[in-house]
């Protein structure tokens, strides 16, 4: 089995499995055709990061289809299940402004990620403007769109702080990264006439939280339905 | 042209001289209303097979075995709902909207593929379906990049183009399987066994029981009977099983040397129209998804819209 101490390119690499994943599930399922093409390509360039990010730390398939739910190091944020479209969107909000500001970053700096996060430019600004769009049309839009967007919202708000918890072995300005993260949050619901939720962007229990390989109940099961063929045939290939 | 009011006899000239010299119609050219509503029943039909066959494939993606065969699934499922685009966006050419359309199709007044109402029931449906199903599309779909109107011959080049990495992913992952371990090649045969007749049914009744064809054959808008195209199939098939070591289950499949054709065994037409009519396994399943996915997604199409309308700009 391969190493799981925590690297970065372990806990990046879940994060973007777990995400693309989720949104693999819409798939038919969409509100509208074009949709169902752009989120279809948001899970295709999640996949493609981390296929790029478990290769550095093991085998992707190993990795990705024989870890036990507690081995996993991605946040929690990104296995929150679909809920309805405000909520989807809410998640992918908070994750892809997360995301392109690490990115940036990584992209300028000289780890083993550096070349990924450079390559990642394009795509990541891409997810952050496709969910910025849809929070404004939501969010500006009928009253019971703004009241589902303000409802995923507030629902995903509580995941958000763990986003700026420093990985090991990954040398990021956390503090002003989250700042960073706020001022744009805010100014962007300000736009859309919706609210910065206010509770607590961390759940009591959490403690590490995904990081440290603690989940949330839906996890288990999106691991039982994601892992069963694979394990069902052991050292097949595929 | 001249003529302010021209006469319906000179246009109808114009339109079939177009047809005979092989050139294009066109969205502005006059053409005759049959023409014209059965290219947006073709259309249409075409459009709603691709969508509704997003989801035996998409039923898939979440258990994809690897995470290159995850990758490859969502790429196709994704192209297939970039096909419906392009194909509804086709038919809005004849004055027909989306929304029309799929209004038809989630009320039962327009059909999609008759294919996609068997399950998908194992990962090996995924790669038979993709060898079948999708190679059956190509040999139907291959001559419509030629038909008569301009718009749908050229989305049928895009098309085509993205069917045939299609067509060979799913070969390439029975491959995998036939190669694989025991079970692995179990499932692949399995799922040839049930995909290949209803593979043969996609081409339609026998010529002497199809109802549109010969008009369409006139209109140039079809190029090759029912029964040419399944033969074409067929022949292109049997070989392409062989080197996959997979049988095809038909005892009747032999090479005549007199034709030379594969003859195949009789198909089973009670079934295709059983299923037609509504009663295959899935089509209660398939539109049901598709009606709830649409009346799930209302209320974010109308926020899209009201969002447009207060900020006045398209949409999208
Ligand atoms: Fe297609
Ligand atoms: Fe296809």
């Amino acid at each position: 089995m391969t190493n799981l101490t925590l690297t970065p390119a372990l806990a990046l690499g879940d994060d973007a499995l777990v995400l693309s994943h989720r949104l693999g599930e819409w798939a038919g399922n969409a509100p509208v055709l074009e949709e169902e093409v752009a989120l279809a390509n948001i899970a295709l360039d999640l996949l493609g990061q981390a296929r790029i990010l478990l290769s550095l730390a093991g085998d992707e398939d190993e990795l990705a289809y024989l870890r036990e739910e507690r081995q996993f190091r991605n946040l929690q944020l990104v296995e929150q299940p679909n809920g309805d479209f405000a909520h989807t969107i809410a998640r992918q909000l908070y994750f892809s402004v997360y995301q392109q500001l690490l990115f940036d970053h990584l992209a300028t700096g000289g780890t083993e990620l550096a070349p990924l996060a450079a390559k990642a430019v394009k795509e990541t600004s891409y997810h952050r403007d496709h969910a910025e769009q849809w929070t404004l049309r939501l969010g500006d839009g009928t009253d019971e769109s703004h009241t589902r967007m303000q409802r995923g919202l507030d629902a995903l708000w509580r995941f958000t702080g763990e986003l700026f918890e420093p990985v090991d072995g990954l040398d990021a300005p956390w503090a002003a990264l989250h700042d960073e993260w706020t001022t744009r949050i805010t100014a962007l619901l300000e736009r859309a006439t919706l609210t910065l939720p206010q509770g607590p962007q961390r759940g009591a229990w959490t403690a590490g939280g995904g990081r440290q390989g603690l989940h949330t109940e839906p996890f288990g099961r999106m691991l039982a339905e994601m892992q069963h063929l694979h394990r069902s045939h052991p050292g097949a290939s595929w | 042209m001249t003529t302010i009011a021209p006469e319906e006899p000179a246009l109808e000239a114009v339109f079939d001289a177009t047809v005979a010299a092989d050139e294009r119609i066109e969205p502005r050219d006059w053409m005759p209303d049959a023409y014209r509503s059965t290219l947006v029943r073709q259309i249409a039909q075409h459009a709603h097979s691709e969508i509704i066959g997003m989801q035996p494939e998409a039923n898939w993606i979440t258990r994809a075995p690897s995470l290159r065969r995850k990758a490859i699934l969502m790429a196709k499922v994704q192209d297939e709902a970039g096909h419906g685009l392009y194909l509804y966006s086709a038919a809005e050419t004849l004055g027909t909207s989306r929304d029309e359309l799929l209004d038809k199709l989630h009320t039962g007044r327009q059909k999609y593929s008759s294919i996609f109402n068997y399950p998908t029931l194992t990962w090996a449906d995924v790669g038979a379906i993709g060898w079948l199903v999708d190679g059956a599309a190509i040999t139907n779909q291959v001559p419509l990049c030629r038909c008569s109107y301009g718009p749908y011959a050229r989305a049928m080049v895009r098309i085509c183009k993205e069917e045939s990495f299609h067509q060979r992913q799913g070969y390439e992952l029975l491959m995998a399987l036939s190669r694989g371990t025991e079970a692995q090649h179990a499932m692949a045969q399995d799922a040839v066994n049930r995909w290949w007749w209803p593979s043969l049914m996609m081409f339609g009744p026998p010529d002497d029981e199809s109802a549109h064809s010969a008009q369409s054959m006139a209109w140039k808008i079809k190029r090759h009977s029912n029964d040419e195209l399944r033969q074409r199939f067929v022949d292109i098939c049997v070989p392409q099983a062989e080197a996959l070591g997979l049988t095809l289950p038909d005892p009747d499949l032999t090479w005549n040397e007199e034709r030379g054709h594969f003859d195949f065994g009789p198909i089973d037409w009670a079934e295709f129209w059983d299923v037609l009519k509504g009663n295959g396994p899935c089509n209660e399943q398939r539109i049901s998804r598709r009606r709830r996915a649409h009346e799930d997604g209302a209320w974010v199409r109308e926020a899209a819209a009201a969002h447009a309308a207060k900020h006045g700009k398209a949409d999208r």
